[in-house]
Order: structure tokens, then C-alpha cells, then sequence
């Protein structure tokens, strides 16, 4: 039985049926990464011990009949959640012998659902970075064409689900990092409603935009994971107190009557056609599907990068300063004074593009340019949300491309940061409104996938999992697999 | 505003406490000032009298808890990634003469 190809709700029902055990397929899933790993450089870290001590503890609660629906499923997290007793690299030199002392809540969590952890995940530094390419672990290969990236920050994650190494992977999403590297790969990634999952002990980035989420084969898998790890969590104070609805039963609602809107600002003119007639033709599976389409306009969701382009640094410069050489992380040798302790040892801990953003928030956050900068992007923010606001009196959710272009090569945009940032033109909005979004596959150009992408008002994943599910039950392309890897 | 100078860019790495190598100084003038040119943009929008965001769910507020104690004390494991520690203390370069 080939179980790479098995989405979670089918594994889950196989392991409770015991068709199989927990181990069996926790052993199958470890030769994947096996076979495939070097060139694709996914995984970090493989912790293949207390992964198999996990999937016989699994067993034998599937055999004592006392299972959730995640008993024994494999999953691996993004190397920014903080994983007790195992290697944390956040993909940067400074933290390259970290061994994190505690579980952030998301592991916590899926650990006690009784998932089985195979590892931990590359990923741009500190995820920072639209490419994977910002790793000090090295630039993880997109399994559809290893010249090309997988996306990124949460590359790894991406490429590992893309190629069947695993079912599913956590992510985080600070810019676009769950979504845009799942329309590259060709998967489904869910960028949860801001406070709808605890961040405690996920590496901060730019805390008011970051959040956990989901990379996955499907809708249905990504509701019964984020099922198991969303709600309140005491421990992180932006974590917000509403109860978690049991999204996986709520996935076939008929999309009969549903206002979709299609976001006008999205088909500019950075949109690839081919992109854009991929969506184009989702949108219609939708319009088939009963829902109604129309036009909205978001003026000024076109200032979401540069908006971010402040907002993001200024928190990353002020969430970094943690990293000084003397509680954790690495050292410099021989430091003169404590100045130099701190300098040298960032300086040589940080890569170009964490310290490249470091800056940029520092200079926008420091005395004379605050209001011109950053009190100025903290305004437009607002205007971006009043938008989104706006259009959601009107429909139920909005539409659009993931992003401009499929997957470009390695190494294609590395000298050029502006560039680089231009591929998050169509999910930072979301970020900045802290709106749930989601991207699900929606075609292949050139043998590249592309994604479509759902977004909804707050606390509306149910909606836009439904959405994706019903548009997945359609379709196909999430089901295809990148040659080599089936 | 938008360009920076050498120095400048030199002062921001010393605020940020970032050793910057000479050779990647250059880049760094080249990439901050592009950046800075860049999200000038958001002069062009109008914001007189909006109200700056800081919190995306703005009906959420920061919540208070008891100030009672929750945390154990774990010091010994969190000082096992610590580069210098001496009799549970932290050890860093002679500050005061």
C-alpha cells in the first residue's frame, strides 16, 4: 500500500480500522524523508527515535480503542515552534545549537492529540524571507523543479508535504509564509484569524502579524489539524478567548447563494495570464457551485508592502533584541567588552537579509523618523483594514491569485530584496487586517503550480475551509504529485 | 530622506548592536536607502485624522491576569543553552573597571 499518497482523514480512519499501525507508517514516512531529503533539503533536524517510541505509544492507544481522530498521525513542525529537548534553529547561525527547553503550545497540543513528531523543518531565518533562501541550513529545492524555490518562510514545510515525505507540517505566516509557498508547491496552506492560535513559544517575528497555521494535502486535513491546536491559550496575550468550532464537520455546507468577491486590486499587472486564467477558471468551478460573483475594489490594499515593509522590521528589530550572546544562542569568540560581545556576536549570528530588516526597523523606529515611518504605516494599516472591512458587508468572502508568478528559480531574486518582497504583494493584506486566508491549488503552468487563495472576515476559517473543501471535491489539482515523488 | 549615507547607515548598525563588515557596508547603504525610497509610497495616502492600528482585532484588549506567580523555577535547564554560566550566572565581559 503506497501511504505517502493517503491524506490525514484517510490515515486516521486506516489506523483506527488497523490496517496498519502508527509505527508502520511512522517507518514509512521516515524512509521517505530518507530517500528524498538530501536533495531536497527539507528537514532539518529528523527525530526518528522518539518518533517511533510516539507511533507504538499511539498503537497502542489505537488498540486500547481510546484514539483521537490524530492518534498516530505523523506531522512535522516548522523550526520556529520550540520543541522541548530538540534542536531550534529558527534556520539562523544564532541559534544553531539551541536545544528549546519547552514545547510551544501548538506542539503541546498536537503532541497530545497524539500526532507523531518526524522532525523539524527548514525555513528562511527567522522567517524572514519569500524563497527559503535566507536559511543559514541552505535553500530547501521545490519538488515540482529543484532549480526552482519552494517558497518560503515556511519552505521546508511546503516541499516536505508537496513531496509526500508527510501528510502535513505546521507553518507560521507573518507576510505570507503558510500561503505562498503552498500555492508554489502545489498544497493547501491555512493562515489563521490573528489570536485564533497561540503563539507562545513560536520564535517572534513581528508579533502584531504572525501566526500559526497549517500546510497540508487538503482542506479537510487542514480543518482537523487546526481544530486540534487553535483556541485560547492564557499564555500568550494576544491569544483570543472564542471557542474553536469543529471545522471538519463543517466542510460541506453548500456554497449555493454565497457572495464571492473578486478582488479587482489582485489582477494587476504584475499578474502572470496564466496565472490569472488559472483563477479565473477556479472562480467559475466556484460559480458553478452556487455561489454568486461580483467585483470588489480595496484602493488601498496596493500600500499593503510598503506598509509591511515598515510594520514587520520595526517588530522584528525590537523581537530580536533578545539575541545578545549571553542567555542563549551563539557567541563570538573573545569579545573585548560587552559592546563588542553584542555586536560581533549578532553580526556574525544574523544573516544579511535578518540584518538587512534589523536596520530598516531600527532607522524607522528611531527619534525624528517614527511619525514619518512608522506612525505613518500604522495609519495606512488602518485604512487597509477599514477596506477589508468595508468589502465584507458586502460578501461573504473575497478571491484572488496567491501570488503574481509560479515558482521562480533559485537564486533569481537573492540580490534584489524589493523584488523579493513584491511576492507577498497578495497576502501581506491579510496580514495586516490579521484576517484568516487560505491557498489551495488551482492549476499548473508549465508544470509549476499556482494557488488560489480565499479570504475571510475574522474567525471565519470554517467558511473559507468549506469553501476550499467543496472547490477540492471538484478538482484536481490538489491530488497531483510532482514527478519522482509518487 | 531616502538616501542614506555610509555614516548613517553606520549609526543604525551601532544603534541595533550589529557588527557590519566594511565590504558589506556598501550593500547595506545600496539596500536601506532602496527600501526607505520604496515605502515612501505611503506619503502618497491620505491619513489625516485616521486613527494608527495597532492591534489587528481592534476590539481586542490587552488582557490582565492575577499577579500571582505561575512560572517554576527552571534556571538550571534554561542555563544549559546559555554560551557562559557560573554558580547560575550568567557571565559576560568585565562591565565596570
Amino acid at each position: 500500500m503506497s501511504l505517502h499518497t493517503l491524506t490525514i482523514a484517510e490515515l486516521a480512519r486506516k489506523l483506527r480500522a488497523r490496517e496498519f499501525s502508527s509505527e508502520e507508517l511512522t517507518r514509512a514516512c521516515l524512509a521517505r524523508i530518507d530517500a528524498h531529503n538530501k536533495p531536497l533539503n527539507a528537514f532539518l533536524t529528523v527525530t526518528a527515535e522518539s518518533a517511533l517510541a510516539a507511533a507504538r505509544a499511539a498503537d497502542k492507544r489505537l488498540a486500547a480503542g481510546d484514539a483521537g481522530p490524530l492518534t498516530g498521525v505523523p506531522i512535522a513542525h516548522k523550526d520556529i515552534f520550540c520543541t522541548d529537548g530538540v534542536r531550534t534553529s529558527c534556520g539562523s547561525r544564532i541559534l544553531e545549537n539551541f536545544i528549546a527547553p519547552y514545547d510551544a503550545t501548538v506542539v503541546a497540543r498536537l503532541k497530545s492529540a497524539g500526532t507523531v513528531m518526524l522532525g523539524k523543518l527548514n525555513m528562511d531565518e527567522f522567517a524572514m524571507g519569500s524563497s527559503n533562501e535566507t536559511s543559514y541550513y541552505g535553500p530547501v529545492a521545490n519538488p515540482w523543479d529543484r532549480s526552482k524555490v519552494p517558497g518560503g518562510s515556511s519552505g521546508g514545510s511546503a516541499a516536505a508535504v508537496a513531496a509526500r515525505l508527510l501528510p502535513a507540517a505546521t507553518g507560521t505566516d507573518t507576510g505570507g509564509s503558510i500561503r505562498q509557498p503552498a500555492a508554489l508547491t502545489g498544497i493547501t496552506g491555512l493562515k489563521p484569524t490573528y489570536g485564533r492560535v497561540s503563539r507562545y513559544g513560536m520564535i517572534a517575528f513581528a508579533s502584531s502579524l504572525d501566526q500559526a497555521g497549517v500546510l497540508a494535502r487538503t482542506a479537510e486535513d487542514a480543518a482537523l489539524l487546526l481544530e486540534a491546536f487553535a483556541g485560547f491559550d492564557p499564555a500568550d496575550s494576544t491569544s483570543v478567548d472564542e471557542p474553536v468550532p469543529r471545522y471538519s464537520t463543517l466542510l460541506d455546507a453548500p456554497l449555493r447563494g454565497m457572495k464571492i468577491g473578486l478582488l479587482k486590486e489582485f489582477f494587476d499587472k504584475g499578474l502572470d495570464e496564466a496565472n490569472a486564467a488559472c483563477v479565473r477558471a477556479a472562480l467559475d468551478v466556484c460559480k458553478r457551485l452556487g455561489a454568486e460573483l461580483r467585483e470588489v475594489s480595496l484602493p488601498n490594499l496596493p500600500l499593503s508592502v510598503p506598509t509591511y515593509y515598515v510594520v514587520a522590521p520595526a517588530e522584528c528589530s525590537s523581537n530580536l533584541s533578545r539575541f545578545d550572546g549571553v542567555r542563549f544562542g551563539y557567541r563570538c569568540k573573545d569579545p573585548k567588552d560587552l559592546i563588542d560581545l553584542y555586536k560581533r556576536s549578532r553580526g556574525e549570528g544574523f544573516g544579511a537579509e535578518v540584518k538587512r530588516r534589523i536596520m530598516t526597523g531600527t532607522y524607522v523606529l528611531s527619534a525624528g523618523y517614527y511619525d514619518a515611518y512608522y506612525l505613518k504605516a500604522q495609519k495606512v494599516r488602518a485604512l487597509i483594514n477599514g477596506d477589508f472591512r468595508r468589502a465584507f458587508q458586502d460578501v461573504d468572502v473575497l478571491m484572488g491569485p496567491t501570488t503574481p508568478t509560479p515558482a521562480f528559480a533559485i537564486g533569481a531574486k537573492v540580490d534584489d530584496p524589493i523584488t523579493m518582497y513584491l511576492n507577498d504583494i497578495y497576502t501581506i493584506g491579510a496580514n495586516l487586517a490579521g484576517l484568516p486566508a487560505m491557498s489551495v491549488p488551482c492549476g499548473l503552468i508549465g508544470g509549476l503550480p499556482v494557488g488560489l487563495q480565499i479570504i475571510g472576515p475574522h474567525f471565519s476559517e470554517a467558511k473559507i475551509l468549506n469553501v476550499g473543501h467543496l472547490y477540492q471535491r471538484e478538482t484536481d489539482w490538489h491530488q497531483r504529485i510532482p514527478r519522482g515523488y509518487d | 530622506m531616502s538616501t542614506l549615507t555610509r555614516k548613517e547607515v553606520e549609526a543604525i548598525a551601532h544603534l541595533a548592536r550589529l557588527a557590519i563588515g566594511e565590504a558589506e557596508l556598501p550593500v547595506y547603504v545600496e539596500s536601506l536607502s532602496r527600501i526607505l525610497a520604496f515605502v515612501e509610497q505611503l506619503n502618497a495616502a491620505e491619513t489625516r485624522g485616521v486613527e494608527p492600528m495597532a492591534h489587528p482585532l481592534e476590539s481586542q484588549v490587552q488582557r490582565l491576569r492575577p499577579d500571582v506567580i505561575t512560572e517554576v523555577d527552571a534556571h538550571v535547564k534554561y542555563q544549559k543553552n546559555a554560551p557562559q554560566v557560573q554558580a547560575g550566572l550568567y557571565l559576560v565581559p568585565k562591565v565596570i573597571e
